[in-house]
């Protein structure tokens, strides 16, 4: 296996769902590959499949059409013992700290299940393997007898990738790890995810709605629109200002930068309304941009044909018919939306 | 209430000696649990407790009350009635048991499978039971019995494959719950099979119902044996069962009543013990799961002044929307006051928005619930005045404050669907609302409910108003919910994380439509978040909130540029859009501590990179530092001096 092979190739994944009569497609088409070593990121808002993506991989959704490739091997469809194989490989660490413990079995117990679920007996090699996580995730060794209420949001977490990372995988799914918690304790399992990235080699697919946290931890992002891929590049690329999607570009525009005077000059000078819209009852055509009912620059075009990706900026794919054109219209925005909010400033006693 | 949950730290207490702990301290549980233990340990040891054989007739003595020699006075062939009962309970309580185990042994596993599996499975084993439902169980037994006459044991195993339904529906719904839980699929992905995952992560959740549902099955297994005995199918006339001495006592009522007594209380109370015992177990897992939070009495927000000095009412400055001075909040825990909110003072002017930010724990939510006087239960205001136009809100009676609440002051909270009912269509809800703070018309009101959900920026109010809570998204949900607020046109908005369960894009247009009513409307916000870039966006002036304590306020670009806090400096470098991407994050080390754990000197003192000898000994003021700008930190001349050079 040379090295650049992708560690996990995603080729045109959909994902179906029946609800109520109507077909959902969470994911529609969604292609994208994660290299041995990097942090891919997978943006958007909830409902655009994210979630979904990281369920196929897992085997725990319904891949309707498409592959997934880990290491060279298709593990689209798998039998339930084959599927307990790939978990030695791929792991996930899930959003909620509180529920994705089991309140009634020690930190021990928790961590030492992997390894009993793939045969090991020996009691020492286990308890030392547990040992050896806690080190790795900075708790102290006497968790290992505590109970997870006993801990905080932050440790929890911490305990949570312990667990993902006693088979010693090579892929993480990060669903949301770090959306929960607190800034500072954010900042502490951010630096921890990186350091366990150099030491155990890890992959990660990092799956976030918030794009600053996406900014600084992934190489490379891809954006997910109702199940679509949009855009994907660079991390640098897609969250900056030169975002080649009009959906990244609203997403970009939509989180406020922590600084007052910056934030209120970047809210006047937005040309285009951030509109969330469309309730989920537009029909989408199979042969439309869907992401055109929502679009400040949607031409005929757009509702005849759905847009493949693209190249765009080195590294960088976009699925737009209207790139680069729409780009140069940023410029000039439309009075009425441009709300000149003078953000008094009230200084008082 | 997950402001408890989450800000102290007394957890989730969903274990199972939990349970055991509540059960014990139920009287009624101890009485039927010991009742049962004496009548089956007597009924066990019956051959040396008994004080005579149960077949032994004494034809002179038929038919007595009790005596000093028969106890319990004789039946009709002169058999010691006290020994018939000890013997007769034998086969009772075997048969109770031949039904409990049938139905848990059988019961549960269906359960389990039809829970965890799903499909097919689940869809097979509920017609199943629904099949056996529609069976009548007396008649089976009553068939079973033909074929096998008096054989007490294949009733009493056909009558336990009669109730598996009922354990089956019991256990099957527990493991639907549990299995949703992400700790399941988290096992699975640590390669678990599924007979690993349902014995150690489903079947210990689901055991606490089971025992419930066996123990009131008892109660019913006591019954049906008992009535099955009465009519002579079981065994015959000389074998002692408590059903057949009922029968026996029956046909003698009019000589002798008291034959009767005995073995009837007998049953009585046993069935009576089996289900109150499973009423009591019931409660303690009911108990268990939902936290114990609610061992201190019910709040009553009452304010006493620690401090005179705190007593400073408006003095008429402009546009003082809300003072509030010294404000303390505290919880019982083990009989000593722990304190949640520690003298809080802020103002709020007319038409400004005050950011309140800091980590969970630190109060900033109970802080905004007590000046709503809407604390929750076991946390009570214990000092601190709020003014309100010159009224302390703390101090003035429920039916004055009731009148500002809702109008006056109004609140949006993070889940915006908990604020709205589920049964009534948003129109309705508001309709009420607006009819409540005004005397109009209900068409008119009606008109207004529609304006107001077009001023919250709802693109089709019509439609809204005839939508239930469920059928809203959560930005819509969240603009419902503040039309709501908006309904008594409130001098006061108290936003408590309104925009953090929002996607990117909706949060934007929350914080616009707020900003856009604030302008319209003039009200005073304050803002509660742990989100710099919403604090940076919408507020004015902000106060960071730590254990507790307003550790820093400042205008809001002022805070930015220059912190003057340790605390706000760490929580502002630890953004990561503040940091060059992929390095390092500076992190603070450490935890929130938790209310009970708070340091004595400087409460950051412990997770602060700056920390000297004069932090640690002695409380910390809260320090003014320039205009507006104030820090509860005795070191800021020295660390900050460069900064501010």
């Amino acid at each position: 296996m040379s090295s650049t092979t992708p560690l996990l190739i995603a080729e045109r994944l959909c994902v179906r769902y029946r609800r109520g009569g109507r077909i959902i497609n969470a994911l529609d088409g969604v292609t994208f590959e994660i290299q041995s070593g990097e942090t891919v990121g997978l943006v958007g808002e909830s409902g655009s499949g994210k979630s979904t993506a990281a369920k196929a991989i897992l085997g725990l959704a319904p891949v309707h059409a498409g592959s997934i490739l880990f290491d060279g091997k298709d593990i689209t469809h798998l039998s339930f013992k084959e599927r307990r194989e790939t978990y030695r490989q791929v792991q996930i660490v899930f959003q909620d700290p509180y529920s994705s413990l089991n309140p009634s079995r020690t930190i021990g117990d928790t961590l030492s299940e992997p390894l009993e679920a793939f045969g090991e007996r020996d009691h020492k090699r286990k308890r030392d393997r547990v040992y050896e996580m806690l080190d790795r995730v900075h708790l102290p060794s006497t968790a290992v007898d505590r109970y997870p209420w006993q801990f905080s949001g932050g440790q929890r977490q911490r305990i949570a990738i312990a667990r993902a990372l006693m088979p010693s995988p090579r892929l993480v799914i990060l669903d949301e790890a770090v959306s929960s918690l607190d800034l500072s304790i954010q900042a502490q399992v951010l630096n921890l995810l990186q350091e366990l990235q150099v030491t155990s080699a890890l992959s990660y697919l990092f799956i976030s709605h918030d794009l600053g946290v996406v900014r600084h931890v992934c190489d490379r992002v891809v954006v997910l629109y109702r199940g679509r891929v949009m855009e994907s590049g660079p991390a640098l690329s897609v969250s900056g200002r030169d975002s080649a999607h009009p959906y990244t570009y609203t997403l970009n525009e939509a989180v406020p930068v922590p600084n007052p005077n910056a934030q209120r000059a970047r809210r006047a000078a937005v040309g285009v309304p951030l509109t969330s819209l469309p309730d989920d009852t537009t029909k989408i055509r199979d042969q439309q941009c869907i992401f055109a009912p929502r679009c400040h620059w949607n031409q005929p075009q757009c509702w005849r044909e759905r847009p493949l990706l693209r190249p765009a900026y080195p590294n960088g794919l976009v699925a737009c018919h209207r790139y680069p054109e729409w780009r140069s219209e940023i410029a000039r925005p439309e009075p009425h939306d441009a709300i000149a909010d003078n953000g008094a400033q009230v200084i008082r006693n | 209430m997950s402001i408890l949950t989450d800000q102290i730290a007394i957890g989730p207490a969903t274990h199972s000696y939990e349970s055991a702990r509540s059960l014990i301290r139920s009287p009624v549980a101890i009485a039927a649990i010991t009742f049962l233990g004496v009548v089956t340990l007597v009924c066990i040891s019956a051959p040396v407790t008994a004080p005579y054989d149960p077949l032994h007739q004494d034809l002179e003595r038929v038919l007595s009350s009790p005596t000093a020699h028969n106890l319990l006075g004789t039946d009709t062939l002169g058999r010691d009635v006290l020994s018939r009962l000890f013997y007769g309970g034998r086969r009772s309580l075997l048969s109770v048991l031949e039904g409990v185990v049938v139905v848990v042994a059988l019961g549960v596993p269906m359960g389990l499978a039809a829970g965890y599996a799903g499909g097919w499975v689940d869809r097979g084993l509920n017609k199943f039971a629904e099949t056996i439902m529609a069976v009548p169980a007396l008649i089976i037994v009553l068939v079973v019995l033909a074929v096998l006459p008096q054989n007490e044991d294949a009733a009493m195993i056909s009558f336990g494959l009669l109730g598996i339904p009922a354990i089956l529906r019991v256990v099957r719904s527990a493991t639907l719950r549990v299995r949703e839980d992400l700790y399941v699929a988290a096992a699975r992905i640590s390669g678990l099979s599924h007979l690993q995952i349902v014995k150690r992560h489903i079947f210990p959740r689901v055991w606490g119902p089971v025992i419930v549902q066996a123990s009131l099955f008892a109660a019913y297994a006591l019954l049906f044996e008992t009535g099955i005995a009465y009519l002579g199918l079981t065994a015959d006339p000389s074998t002692p069962t408590w059903g057949g001495m009922v029968a026996e006592a029956s046909t003698v009522i009019q000589r002798q009543a008291w034959l009767l007594v005995p073995s009837g209380t007998v049953i009585a109370s046993t069935i009576l013990a089996f289900g109150l015992l499973g009423d009591a177990l019931r409660d303690a897992v009911v108990r268990g799961e939902g936290g114990s939070i609610n061992r201190v009495p019910r709040s009553v927000v009452t304010a006493r002044d620690r401090d005179a000095d705190t007593a400073e009412p408006m003095n008429g400055r402009s546009g003082l929307v809300l003072r509030a001075r010294n404000l303390s909040v505290s919880t019982m825990r083990s009989g000593a006051e722990i304190p949640i909110v520690d003298g809080v003072s802020f103002d709020v002017y007319a038409g400004e928005t005050l950011g309140i930010i800091g980590e969970s724990g630190c109060g900033k939510s109970v802080t905004a619930l007590a000046v709503l006087r809407s604390l929750p239960q076991g946390l009570r205001a214990i000092a601190g005045r709020v003014y309100w136009q010159g009224d302390d809100l703390l101090s003035m009676t429920e039916r004055s404050f009731d009148g500002l609440r809702g109008s006056s002051l109004a609140y949006v909270s993070q889940e915006p669907q908990s604020s709205l009912d589920p049964t009534f269509t948003v129109g309705n809800q508001l309709v009420e609302l607006i009819r409540h703070h005004q005397r109009v018309s209900r068409r008119k009101a009606r008109s207004s409910a529609i304006a107001l959900l077009r001023q919250v920026e709802l693109q089709n109010p019509d439609q809204v108003a005839r939508a239930y809570a469920h059928e809203l998204s959560g930005g819509m949900a969240q603009r419902v919910a503040i039309a709501f607020a908006l309904a008594g046109r409130p001098k006061l908005l108290i936003a408590d994380e309104p925009t953090t369960a929002l996607d990117v894009t909706v949060q934007a247009e929350i914080l616009g439509l707020l900003r856009r009513l604030q302008r319209e409307t003039g009200m005073a916000l304050i803002l509660i978040t742990h989100n710099w870039g919403v604090i940076a966006d919408i507020c004015d002036r902000a106060v960071v909130m730590y254990a507790g304590q307003i550790v820093e306020k400042s205008g809001i670009q002022e805070m930015f540029d220059r912190p003057l806090h340790p605390y706000t400096l760490g929580l502002l470098n630890s953004h990561p859009s503040l940091a060059e991407p992929g390095s390092r994050l500076s992190s603070i080390p450490g935890n929130v501590p938790s209310p009970g754990s708070w340091a004595p000197g400087c409460r950051f003192a412990p997770r602060c990179r700056f920390v000297a000898e004069e932090c640690v000994k002695t409380p910390i003021p809260l320090i003014d530092i320039g205009p507006g700008h104030a820090s509860r930190c005795v070191r800021v001349d020295q660390i900050f001096a460069k900064a501010s050079a």
